[in-house]
């Protein structure tokens, strides 16, 4: 019996499916992308090493703190004593609301007293104090 | 003179041959500009309104943060880099309650003047150190 003889394999990889691998690349990649809002002020937050990952975004609120001391809530400017009302309305909403700090590394204690002293009257107790990894 | 050729009914194709690098350059864009941005920090609940309740004076660790920054563990003072065996050492030496955890309290007090940075660092080695109960007490003026 004859066989025929096998041609002798090419080395090209078939590249007839590469595009659809880039689409499912670039899908994913449109997907995720979250063009960088930047709401609130410019911050440098202090660095921890149990710094932990927040599980959810969705109950989280932000608290702006720079090292002028300016404090922001929902892109607006406000002093201390506003912060219960707006969180003590937020906190209405949403009973798993965690506050997010995102306070500067030179603001004095003094300040995130007061702030902290203002969530408590508005009940919202669950805190995080925004760090960087150390 | 050139001869003008005449084209035959031109087929209606558009040429794919170029598709992959417009893809390729569309998927480096978004692989430059994504950003994924994920909250991170250290957690803390706040004591509640009203909740005050007595502790065994023992159990009770006071941690004092001035605005040099400088750190006094009961009434002893302390570098940053020593307050993890501190609080490590007092933790054991109270030993477990009911509930398994630590019987020790922190109880981290600062100054109005004292750095933020500061509080977060040793909030940060007293978490490293094990501690589960720490309270925030109300600087002094």
């Amino acid at each position: 019996m004859q066989f025929a003889k096998k041609s002798k394999p090419t080395g090209d990889i078939p590249t007839a499916s590469l595009p659809d691998i880039i689409f499912m690349l670039l899908i994913f990649f449109m997907v995720v992308t979250v063009f960088k809002e930047f709401r609130g002020l410019p911050v440098l937050t202090p660095a921890a090493r149990t710094t932990e990952k927040l599980e959810t975004k969705r109950n989280v609120a932000y608290i702006w703190t720079d090292k002028l001391g300016r404090i922001s809530v929902d892109d607006k400017i406000v002093s201390v004593p506003e912060i219960e009302p707006i969180m003590a309305d937020k906190f209405a909403t949403n009973r798993r609301l965690v506050i997010s700090m995102k306070i500067d590394k030179d603001v004095e204690m003094g300040l995130v007293t007061d702030i902290q002293e203002k969530l408590r009257d508005a009940y919202t107790l669950r805190v995080n104090y925004a760090t960087r990894f150390k | 003179m050139a001869i003008l050729k005449r084209r035959i009914g031109g087929q209606g194709e558009i040429p794919t041959a170029s598709l992959p690098d417009i893809v390729f350059m569309l998927l480096i864009f978004f692989l430059v500009t994504t950003t994924i941005d994920l909250d991170k920090g250290i957690p803390m609940v706040l004591p509640d309104r009203g909740g005050e309740f007595k502790v065994n004076p023992e159990n009770i660790s006071n941690v004092l943060i001035n605005a040099q920054g400088q750190v006094l563990i009961d009434d002893e003072p302390a570098e940053i880099h020593q307050i993890r065996d501190i609080i490590k050492g007092k933790l054991q030496s109270r030993g477990l309650d009911a509930d398994g955890k630590p019987k020790l309290i922190v109880s981290i007090k600062t100054e109005r003047s004292t750095s933020y940075n500061d509080y977060i660092t040793v909030l940060d080695e007293i978490k490293r150190a094990g501690a589960t109960k720490i309270s925030i007490a109300e600087p002094s003026k």
